[in-house]
């Protein structure tokens, strides 16, 4: 029976020690713990957030790399067929030259031994020439020496072609 | 585990096959046991508070009495006194145990009647609070020291405990209060925390077999009386117009509140029922956990004024029973806190409203 009779003193302490308490923890504890916590967890909400935006501009930023390496690569490959072509058109055309130059040299050189030729046959021929005509002078000489005056037996001439000589040679008979 | 087991069950066994003298000693010197008066000097409040025995020796708290009566004014005196005068004091005498002022002091008038003074003793209950209190007091005040300091620091890392003491305050805002009350929690979560804190604490130190606690503090009906007025306090005097008028003028068919105002009327009951239904639960619950440690426990000393064989085996099955409610009371002592606050913040949410949704 005594259980279920609420007793004043009691409720005069209840309302002491917890009035105290309410009072200092609600003034003083509560609120600034559920305050701080949930300034906190704003921060790491906003921070989260935050750092998920980073994420993304960081991968768009990668993408933009990679484009812009890609970009370089095809354009390093385009510089360089450019540069392998050029190449090859360059050392065609220094054959083609090398060749043209070593094709004139070579004619050059052939009109050369040409004349050097031409002009050898030519001394060959004047000296067969005058020798032709020494030896018919000579033939000539001893055929006529019979016939013609013993003084002008000789007229001496050395020449080749002689018309004074050919005229006599007319001459005589 | 394992190993706990064993050594429970070695104690166990210690229990049943070396029976103290101490403990069969009632039955030896023939006192009878009076199951009542053991139960009720645990639950009841005291003026003094005996902690334990050692030897012949009593050790006991005495507590300040203070009393005021009519006739004679305000007496001031230590409970040391009640005790070397066998129990009265001037002019002060103990009430009988079946009366409904068990063991109070009451002042016997000129007439030869027995009057109760308004007594406002720091009773062993009393001085319970004050200490469950200070610890609460000591748990938060720490943490929001911390919090003072780190103000507007919002990288500070709290330290270990400071992160345990607001995941338990975030557990009860987040968990009870937020979904509970609705928008306004903010003006009533202070009192929901501290109410809940404090019955928690209590209920945990009422568990606690020695000196600041075992004082079953949620096991007494003023306690649970005053944090229910509260609640009803937190309901009534911050509701909304919209609450008043559901209740005054509810949304039902019109002649169930025109000529004879039934649902009025019973919505007006409604108000007190729910903080009573608040205030029992708790106490009956707390009551009915201690209560039956104590009878579990008292069976060790009634199986020995049978016999040694029988008292060894009620110690036994005491000791095994007793485990099981110490484990089940530490789940009730959550649970009846949590059932407190979770109740309180629904129906100060339901005095909350602002719009009626139909």
């Amino acid at each position: 029976m005594s259980l279920l009779v609420p007793d004043s003193g009691l409720l005069f302490w209840m309302l002491i020690s917890f009035g105290v308490v309410f009072f200092i923890l609600a003034k003083f504890a509560f609120p600034m713990i559920t305050k701080s916590v949930e300034e906190r967890k704003n921060y790491v909400e906003t921070s989260l957030s935050d750092a998920r935006q980073a994420k993304e501009t960081l991968a768009r930023v990668e993408e933009d790399t990679k484009a812009i390496i890609a970009e370089a690569n095809k354009e390093q490959g385009r510089v360089l067929n450019e540069a392998a072509s050029q190449r090859e058109k360059i050392i065609a055309a220094a054959k083609d030259e090398a060749s043209e130059q070593a094709r004139k040299t070579l004619e050059d050189a052939r009109e050369q031994i040409q004349r050097e030729k031409d002009e050898a046959m030519l001394s060959v021929r004047r000296e067969m020439a005058s020798l032709s005509c020494d030896i018919a002078e000579k033939v000539l000489r001893e055929k006529l020496s019979d016939q013609l005056s013993p003084e002008i037996k000789d007229y001496g001439c050395r020449s080749t072609g002689c018309k004074i000589c050919q005229g006599i040679a007319g001459l005589r008979p | 585990m394992r190993r706990a087991l064993i050594i429970i069950a070695m104690l166990l066994a210690g229990c049943v096959f070396f029976p103290t003298r101490s403990f069969a000693s009632p039955s030896e010197e023939g006192e009878p046991i009076n199951v009542q008066h053991i139960i009720f000097e645990h639950m009841l409040d005291s003026y003094s508070w005996h902690i334990t025995k050692i030897g012949e020796k009593d050790v006991v708290i005495y507590l300040p009495v203070i009393l005021y009566s009519k006739t004679s004014g305000w007496h001031v005196f230590s409970s040391r006194r009640l005790h070397e005068n066998g129990g009265s004091y001037e002019g002060f005498y103990p009430a009988p145990e079946d009366g409904p002022h068990a063991y109070k002091l009451m002042e016997k008038m000129s007439d030869g009647s027995m009057v109760r003074p308004i007594d406002l003793s720091l009773t062993k209950m009393s001085l319970a609070l004050l200490i469950n209190g200070a610890i609460l007091l000591l748990i938060f005040l720490p943490a929001a020291r911390w919090y003072r300091k780190h103000r507007g620091d919002k990288t500070a890392v709290p330290t270990k405990y400071v992160s345990f003491v607001e995941m338990i305050v975030a557990m009860v805002e987040d968990g009870i209060i937020k979904p509970c009350v609705g928008e306004n929690y903010r003006k009533f979560s202070p009192y929901l925390l501290t109410a809940f804190f404090f019955i928690f604490t209590c209920n945990l130190m009422s568990l606690l077999p020695i000196f600041p606690g075992g004082v079953g503090v949620t096991a007494n009906l003023s306690i649970t009386l005053f944090l229910a007025l509260c609640t009803f306090i937190a309901v009534n005097v911050f509701g909304t117009k919209e609450y008043w008028k559901e209740i005054i003028w509810p949304d039902v068919p019109t002649w169930l509140k025109a000529p004879i105002p039934i649902m009025p009327f019973i919505e007006f009951i409604g108000i007190f029922t729910k903080p009573i239904a608040l205030m029992i639960r708790l106490f009956a619950n707390m009551l009915g956990g201690h209560m039956a440690m104590l009878v579990l426990t008292v069976l060790i000393f009634i199986g020995f004024s049978v016999g040694t064989t029988m008292g060894s085996s009620m110690t036994f099955l005491s000791v095994l029973f007793n485990i099981f409610m110490y484990a089940l009371e530490l789940l009730v002592a959550y649970i009846q806190a949590y059932v407190f606050t979770l109740l309180s913040a629904v129906f100060i949410g339901s005095a909350q409203i602002y719009h009626h949704k139909k």
